[in-house]
């Protein structure tokens, strides 16, 4: 049971951490460039994702988690 | 009213609030004074923790270096908030867990060994040291700045306010304290924002209005780009550094954030783990607020210093000019005697000198705003250098009395004899700070880099690999962490001080600079720690079990 559960969390930190580096190593700093030629509004895409975009997606990340765990938790003290 | 009197308010309201909480949660236990009795909401945990984060660096000058730098300047702001993810995934709900006081707690305990408590102890002293002159000195900058006093007078004042709420309060004091100093930073911070892009761009959302057009109908950003390209400066969305460089910066100032240990202990203060994660999401989703604004001041302020200055005779300056060069943090020269300011990328031909502070503490006066926005500014900028000052202070002082006396030396000491020893330290190392504050050593600037690179190169690998393998070793951790830190300092005396032979930008290992540095440091401690525990005995069974008991909600 127990077994389970860490398994679960790593799965989760596994999935959720290579969007933490999409978001920001990725979008942000390796494919900035190509990302730069497109255009929403004011902002190039890799310049918005680096100054903007990464952060708005660290928020969410963490949230996802805290709320992913929380129902792990549940399921646990049944 | 005069400027100087809504200033005296303004900074006199906030500094008489900070004392009635220091009065009202006065700390009675060591528990208290380390980790405010672990009673702290995740909410008001996450408003302390974003207070303790973003120091007068964050507050002052990140809007002006992005304003400098543009698309270099990100990986300031994507560095100082992706720590984040990590701490809330990785760290801090096994740390909350384990249940101690400090750090240096947790990797003598998990390594069972007090040589790897004293690396630890040693690496935070470093770390935090650094830090806090930094902090000291914008207090008196701030003051000198604003109140017409003298810096000397400004440290002082501010040791003796923070003196007076963390010796008293300990971590609970901070806490609360930090609590209101956040308020009071991110309304200062937010005020001139809105305004300034409703002003620009019609915009009340700075985020937005960055990414919209002026009055001119063109994108401010295409704009931007166009100015500077005129003027010699490489585009504002595109860097001048390389990509393996602006990868290692961010790396290292992202893994450096998670084992800066004034953050990790501000996890220790919550009930239970489920609110250790959940102030890991407030704290970033507080510190996000300040930092997706920043990048849209540095575009406004940016283009309005251009337009306003670029060729333009130096006679038909405004007021806050002339203002802002007496204070020595803007500077013209005319070199060529037309009575014109030439801006330009050229060292030769450029006759313009901007201080990158300039940008937050001028920009109230540029758009015009009321003396009271000012004022508000100034309170704010000593929130956010008081904050993260006090949440220092306190991991100085629990590194002493804690982890050095009650660990090691004294362990029989008792809890009153231990919270007097607590009280003494941290008075010891305001008056320390203070000093630096007054007689800053020159390299404040450049170790605050080393300051990250330190904690990305030590406590990072050590406190995760603690975490999620069961089977490294004291051996391993000890000569990894000693490995990380030596190599990190070795190449920031080299590059930044210049011993060992010193070099140039041309001699950096792989085009890496010292800010960079860390991520292969923290790399050559995870290669090392490997290596050495597979070819040592194994934990003990009772380590085994302590890990798999952290691990456990």
């Amino acid at each position: 049971m127990k077994n389970t559960y860490w398994k679960k969390n790593i799965r989760y930190i596994t999935i959720l951490l290579s969007l933490w580096f999409i978001v920001s190593f990725g979008c942000g700093i390796l494919f900035v460039e190509q990302l730069n030629t497109i255009q929403i509004g004011g902002f190039k895409l890799g310049f918005w994702f680096a100054q903007q975009g990464s952060i708005f997606g660290f928020v969410a990340i963490i949230f996802t988690y805290i709320y992913l765990m929380n129902k792990l938790d549940q399921t646990q003290n049944k | 009213m005069d400027l100087q009197y809504w200033i005296w308010i303004a900074v006199g309201l906030s500094f008489s609030l900070y004392i009635g909480i220091a009065i009202w949660s006065r700390a009675g236990s060591t528990k208290d004074f380390y980790v405010a009795g672990e009673g702290v909401h995740p909410i008001a945990n996450g408003m302390a923790t974003a207070a303790d984060w973003m120091s007068a660096a964050s507050f002052i000058s990140m809007a002006g270096i992005i304003s400098f730098g543009g698309y270099d300047g990100s990986v300031y702001l994507m560095g100082w908030t992706g720590g984040y993810v990590l701490l809330a995934l990785l760290l801090a709900p096994y740390l909350r867990k384990f249940g101690k006081f400090t750090v240096p707690d947790f990797i003598g305990d998990r390594y069972y060994s007090n040589t790897a408590r004293s690396v630890a102890v040693f690496c935070a002293l470093i770390v935090s040291f650094t830090y806090i002159a930094g902090q000291m000195r914008g207090v008196g900058v701030v003051f000198s700045r604003y109140l017409e006093v003298d810096i000397i007078t400004g440290v002082l004042i501010g040791m003796g306010i923070v003196l007076f709420y963390a010796v008293l309060g300990g971590m609970k004091g901070i806490t609360y304290t930090q609590v209101a100093q956040y308020c009071v930073l991110i309304f200062a911070f937010m005020v001139p924002a809105i305004y300034i892009s409703f002003l620009v761009t019609g915009n009340v959302i700075p985020q937005l209005g960055f990414g919209s057009s002026g009055a001119d109908g063109v994108y401010l950003l295409d704009k931007l780009d166009g100015l500077h390209r005129e003027l010699g400066f490489h585009e504002y969305t595109s860097g001048s550094k390389s990509m393996l460089d602006v990868f290692c910066i961010t790396m290292a100032l992202m893994v450096g954030t998670a084992g800066l240990p004034h953050v990790i202990v501000r996890f220790f203060t919550v009930k239970k783990v489920s609110d250790a994660r959940k102030s890991a999401g407030w704290a970033l989703l507080f510190i996000a607020i300040l930092y997706t604004t920043a990048p849209a001041i540095a575009v406004f302020s940016r283009t309005n210093l251009i337009e306003t200055v670029s060729n333009q005779p130096y006679k038909e300056m405004p007021e806050w000019f002339d203002k802002w060069e007496t204070t020595g943090l803007l500077g013209f020269t005319d070199k060529n005697d037309d009575g014109l300011i030439q801006y330009t990328a050229d060292t030769t031909t450029n006759e313009l000198t901007v201080d990158a502070d300039i940008m937050v503490l001028a920009n109230p006066e540029i758009a015009q705003l009321p003396n009271w926005v000012i004022a508000l500014l100034a309170a704010g900028a000593l929130a956010a250098a008081l904050s993260t000052a006090a949440g220092l202070l306190l991991v100085i002082s629990s590194a002493v009395s804690h982890d050095l006396l009650k660990k090691m030396v004294m362990p029989n000491i008792s809890e009153k004899g231990e919270l007097i020893a607590a009280r003494i330290a941290a008075t010891g190392a305001v008056c320390l700070a203070g000093y630096f504050g007054i007689n800053p050593p020159g390299f404040v600037a450049a170790t605050v880099a080393l300051a990250f690179g330190l904690a990305a190169s030590s406590f990072f690998p050590a406190i995760l690999l603690g975490i999620f393998s069961k089977s490294i070793n004291k051996e391993g951790a000890i000569s990894g962490m000693l490995v990380g830190v030596t190599l990190m300092l070795f190449y920031m005396l080299k590059f930044k001080f210049g011993w060992f032979g010193g070099g140039t930008k041309s001699d950096w290992w792989f085009g890496i600079s010292p800010e960079g540095f860390g991520s292969i440091a923290m790399i050559a401690n995870f290669a090392v720690t490997f290596i050495i525990s597979s070819r040592t005995p194994a934990p003990s069974k009772n380590i085994q079990e302590l890990v798999a008991n952290i691990r456990k909600p």
